[in-house]
């Protein structure tokens, strides 16, 4: 155990900490800006981590996360620190730091992290500059009204342009470039005085310490071991280890097993109070049972109102899921079951595709989600995995006014349509003004309006686009980053629907519409999708022993097509005395080959074809860092 | 040290009908698309001692068989290679010993393979007097472009002046055997080769789509885009070509790759081999069958030699059919040959499978009304398709 008071706070325990000695705050940067390593200087300035004890980027839980370097889960860590320097020097405080997720898939858990702070360390790399993930949570920020301290970071770098980044940030919060505090996370340089600002500027939490309790829910995580673990941060009064709590979203009344606060790890505590930031432990087994958003109260004394800011987490992409071996089906079932413990955000409900078989219709909250929970799927558990193109959500309202929401395009309905509506998002592009022109072509050819450009700097340009969801989940980023050399940066979050002019386009083997590649495109892409899925299919399918058609149709109306010819000789040769043993043993393999074969209608195809013809138009399109070594 | 069979192998020898095969794995130059189990002078320099060899298999399989009880050898047929590559004297002496040990019978087909520039009026003459009924002259075109794309070496008019010459030394049974389908081959070139097969009067033509094998110099040209694959279109084209020339011409096709005038063209060694018999093949790489147990030889000639020298066996691997396997080879045998299936030999749903199929029109309607299971023009172009409907 590390010392727990080595700042002299000693009557600073948790429960008994004045609000005024208490400064709560989350770090905003982009995935690979050095928040990790700096968050682990922290740790080892504060002494709440030895250095025996430190690895790299301790806070990273998963496997995944580590792998990638981003941090997908928040978590609080409670860390001690006495002023070193200026007025307060001397001074103890408890600073709490909240660690925010970084990407724009989990913008509302970032929205509560933000919420259970004060304060925001808004951490930019000094060789790169801001990028737009960073630029969005920046604004969230900043409407939450928190004080936002500016710090570059990896100052150490030879590429490192402090002065030019510290311009460009001091022009976007509105403060002066000397403001700008540089750190290196890796050499722990300007680390302690960034503690010691971070004291100074941030204002203590402000709550009603009589009053009815209030503690907000801004992260859930499941752990085999201890159930769900609860982070909350308390608004108002003082929970007790003893008390029973309600989730005032649900009126759920829960014993409490477990209070505490990590410091990073797991402290019992027998109180939290006004201002602070904790754990608890109910035994509750979903994190659908302690939902982040949820206010915490105290059943004996209940709050009468909740605090503000909860929603239900809303699936925006969807994807089919289904195994390559058909006999995985209730392995993968098990495992979604398992996942869906500890992300309250995951949905799926079991779905039957005549092309892939059995499998899951699963929502997202974007392509990040999706990416992780299938890669977490393969490697947890071993699954092998086929994913249908990723889909948007539409709204469908019917001449007779009937509402129908479509997550699966092959449930599109088919009679008459009066009104479709598709998800959109506001998008921001961060690029070096060489590239704009470029950037611009793709938001058009996208449906892209654009809303605005600013100039960061002299050579970055800021453009804020409406573009529809479904056009961006489609290989967008891949195309932004090949089409600006990878300088360029993207952030989106949902800004409604509106109401476009979409079609569903079957592709059709042989008559038999194969229901793996209904697409739901705007009208003027259709005929463009069709052409593209059936020439690619026509590669991919074997040629049978009869002509099949590859058509793409929207309803009746045949756009394009394409004809694998029917197949006209497939019979070997010669089949003498020393070739009976190897023809007998080849035409086995092929009968059993066969038997594999997916059957639509009467066309026989392997389910390769299938896995060949989805595998190109489900690469997720976020490229988040790999770490070597 | 010789191979012991087991009594199901041996039960009823000859019942079936018994063939000897003999392959020569020697051949002047090594064809671009051949696989065969072949060698050239500068691969293997061995040549004379493999005579005494061949013979010294054959007492042993005497050995083997002798308490089965000898059958008369009712077909013979050297294979290759080039068997004309060998004197004509010592092909007959195998003849011979084939003849002493279990008696060659009085209507035994006696065939050899010959390559066009391998055989002389003289050769053919000598072939002759040692007992051979019968050639079969690798042809493959008439087209020199053709003939060049395979490395064939002689002169297109050379296979017309051997099955003359073959004619005038005797033999009543002569084979072309035809190449299509080959890359720069068009369809005047195939028809002039039909006409040609047709034209020299021959009794029997087998003509075979080029098959693109794995390892051959031809295969490495078209992986390095000199030479275009071939075409299964093409290959269907010139395959309904040939049924259709040699039809009008008096030929019938009885398996899906040959074609004879009168049941006395077709060759009975190769039927015995898609009619389930037994036969015993000698030599470097051959294969044998008897009752159910298929065996081959060890594939280079000079291991061959040196094993039998030895005492040692030359059998490089075995199978023991299943009686699934039996009947997986019963279908995919069978299927290829004009005769066709007995509609009970297909089991189970392979029936309802055969009915699906003369509703295709890949099996003849006629045929199957009268219990049998034959293949039409489209179904032996399909025939492995067929085929691997109505495996068990």
């Amino acid at each position: 155990m590390p010392d727990p008071d080595p700042a002299g706070a000693g009557a600073r325990l948790p429960g008994h900490t004045e609000p005024a000695s208490i400064r709560n705050f989350c770090i905003i940067a982009h995935i690979d800006h050095g928040k990790s390593t700096l968050a682990d200087r922290m740790l080892q300035l504060t002494e709440v981590v030895d250095a025996r004890k430190m690895r790299a980027q301790y806070l990273d839980r998963m496997d995944i996360e580590r792998e990638r370097g981003i941090t997908i889960k928040s978590q609080a860590v409670r860390m001690p620190w006495r002023v070193r320097a200026g007025e307060r020097a001397g001074t103890s405080v408890v600073l709490n730091m909240i660690d925010t997720p970084g990407h724009v898939d989990f913008t509302y858990e970032v929205s509560r992290s933000l919420a259970a702070c004060e304060g925001a360390v808004l951490l930019v790399d000094a060789a790169q500059g801001i990028e737009a993930q960073t630029l969005a949570n920046l604004y969230l920020a900043m409407e939450n009204d928190l004080t936002i301290i500016p710090v570059l970071n990896k100052i150490d770098l030879p590429a490192a342009q402090p002065e030019k980044y510290a311009d460009e940030v001091a022009r976007l919060i509105g403060c002066d470039p000397a403001d700008c505090l540089r750190v290196s996370g890796k050499t722990g340089d300007g680390v302690a005085h960034l503690l010691d600002e971070i004291v100074r500027q941030v204002q203590p939490p402000v709550g009603q310490v009589d009053d009815p309790v209030r503690a907000m829910i801004f992260d859930s995580v499941y752990d085999i071991y201890r159930g769900v673990v609860t982070y909350i941060r308390v608004i108002d009064g003082r929970i007790s280890a003893r008390d029973r709590i309600k989730m005032m979203s649900t009126g759920a009344v829960h014993e409490l097993l477990e209070l505490g606060v990590i410091s990073p790890e797991p402290v019992k505590s027998g109180a939290i109070g006004v201002g602070e930031v904790g754990y608890l432990i109910t035994g509750v087994k979903d994190v659908r049972q302690s939902r982040v958003g949820d206010t915490v109260t105290i059943a004996a004394r209940p709050a009468a109102t909740a605090l503000g800011g909860y929603s239900d987490p809303r699936p925006m992409v969807y994807s089919g899921l289904y195994p390559i071996d058909g006999s995985e089906y209730p392995a993968l079932r098990d495992a979604l079951d398992r996942l869906k413990l500890n992300d309250a955000a995951l949905s799926y409900e079991p779905e039957t595709s005549a092309a892939l078989g059995f499998g899951f219709r699963c929502g997202f909250l974007g392509l990040l989600h999706l990416e992780i929970i299938r890669e977490r799927l393969e490697r947890e558990f071993g699954l092998d995995l086929i994913s249908t193109a990723p889909n948007v959500v539409y709204r469908v309202i019917m001449e007779d006014a009937e509402e129908i929401q479509v997550t699966n395009p092959s449930e599109y309905p088919t009679g008459k349509i009066a009104r479709v509506f598709e998800p959109t998002v506001r998008a921001t592009v961060l690029t070096p003004n060489d590239y704009v022109g470029a950037v611009m072509e793709l938001c058009q050819g996208r449906r892209g309006q654009l809303l605005g450009m600013d100039y960061l700097s002299t050579d970055r340009v800021e453009l804020r686009y409406t573009l529809p969801l479904g056009e961006i989940i489609y290989d967008f980023f891949d195309q932004l980053k090949s089409r600006t050399k990878g300088y360029a940066s993207l952030d989106y979050e949902s800004s409604g629907e509106q109401e476009s002019d979409l079609v569903k386009v079957d592709i059709l083997l042989h008559g038999e519409p194969v229901d793996a590649f209904s697409s739901i495109v705007h009208k003027e892409k259709a005929y463009a999708y069709g052409v593209t899925i059936a020439a690619k299919l026509r590669k991919l399918i074997p040629r049978q022993q009869f002509e099949v058609p590859i058509q793409a149709a929207i309803g009746s109306r045949i756009i394009a097509r394409e004809t694998i010819r029917a197949m006209r000789k497939d019979v070997l040769a010669k089949c003498y005395g020393g070739d009976i043993t190897r023809k007998r043993k080849l035409l086995e393999r092929q009968k059993e080959g066969k038997r594999r074969m997916k059957m639509v209608g009467r066309v026989e195809v392997p389910q390769e074809a299938f896995i060949a013809a989805l595998s190109t138009s489900t690469t997720v399109d976020q490229g988040p860092k790999r770490r070597s070594g | 040290m010789h191979m012991v069979l087991p009594d199901v192998a041996l039960a009823a020898v000859g019942a079936r009908g018994f063939g000897v095969y003999v392959h020569v794995p020697f051949c002047a130059r090594r064809c671009g698309y051949c696989d065969f189990n072949t060698y050239t002078p500068a691969e293997s320099g061995l040549r004379g001692g493999y005579i005494d060899a061949l013979l010294g298999e054959a007492q042993r399989a005497a050995l083997v068989l002798g308490g089965a009880g000898p059958p008369l050898v009712e077909t013979v047929f050297f294979g290759g290679g080039t068997p004309t590559l060998l004197p004509a004297a010592d092909l007959g002496r195998v003849l011979e010993r084939l003849d002493r040990l279990w008696g060659l019978a009085s209507d035994a087909e006696v065939t050899t393979e010959a390559n066009p520039e391998s055989v002389s009026p003289a050769t053919l003459r000598a072939l002759r007097a040692a007992g051979f009924t019968r050639l079969s002259v690798g042809m493959q075109s008439v087209a020199p472009h053709v003939l060049a794309l395979l490395d064939r070496r002689h002169e297109p008019g050379q296979a017309l002046a051997a099955v003359e010459a073959a004619r005038a030394a005797g033999f009543d049974h002569v084979n072309l055997d035809l190449i299509y389908g080959t890359p720069g081959e068009t369809p005047e070139d195939f028809a002039g080769s039909l006409a040609a097969a047709v034209n020299a009067g021959v009794d029997h033509v087998s003509a075979y789509a080029l098959i693109i094998e794995e390892g051959t110099p031809l295969a490495a040209r078209m992986a390095r885009g000199e030479v275009p694959y071939p075409d299964d279109d093409v290959a269907a084209d010139r395959y309904l070509a040939a049924e259709e020339a040699l039809s009008a011409a008096g030929f019938s096709w009885y398996e899906v790759s040959n074609w004879a005038r009168g049941v006395s063209g077709r060759c009975r060694h190769n039927l015995g081999y898609w009619r389930g018999a037994d036969w015993w093949g000698f030599g470097a790489g051959a294969h044998s069958h008897l009752g159910g147990v298929r065996w081959w030889n060890v594939a280079r000639p000079g291991d061959y030699r040196d094993r039998l020298a030895r005492g040692l066996p030359v059998v490089a691997g075995s199978e023991t059919l299943t009686e699934a396997d039996r009947q997986v080879e019963t279908v995919l045998l069978g299927v290829r040959l004009a005769e066709g299936l007995p509609a009970g030999a297909l089991r189970g749903p392979a029936a309802a499978e055969a009915e699906a199929a003369v509703a295709e029109g890949l099996l003849d309607a006629g045929a199957w009304r009268v219990g049998r299971a034959v293949l039409t023009v489209r179904g032996r172009l399909l025939a492995d398709a067929v085929v691997r409907r109505l495996l068990p």
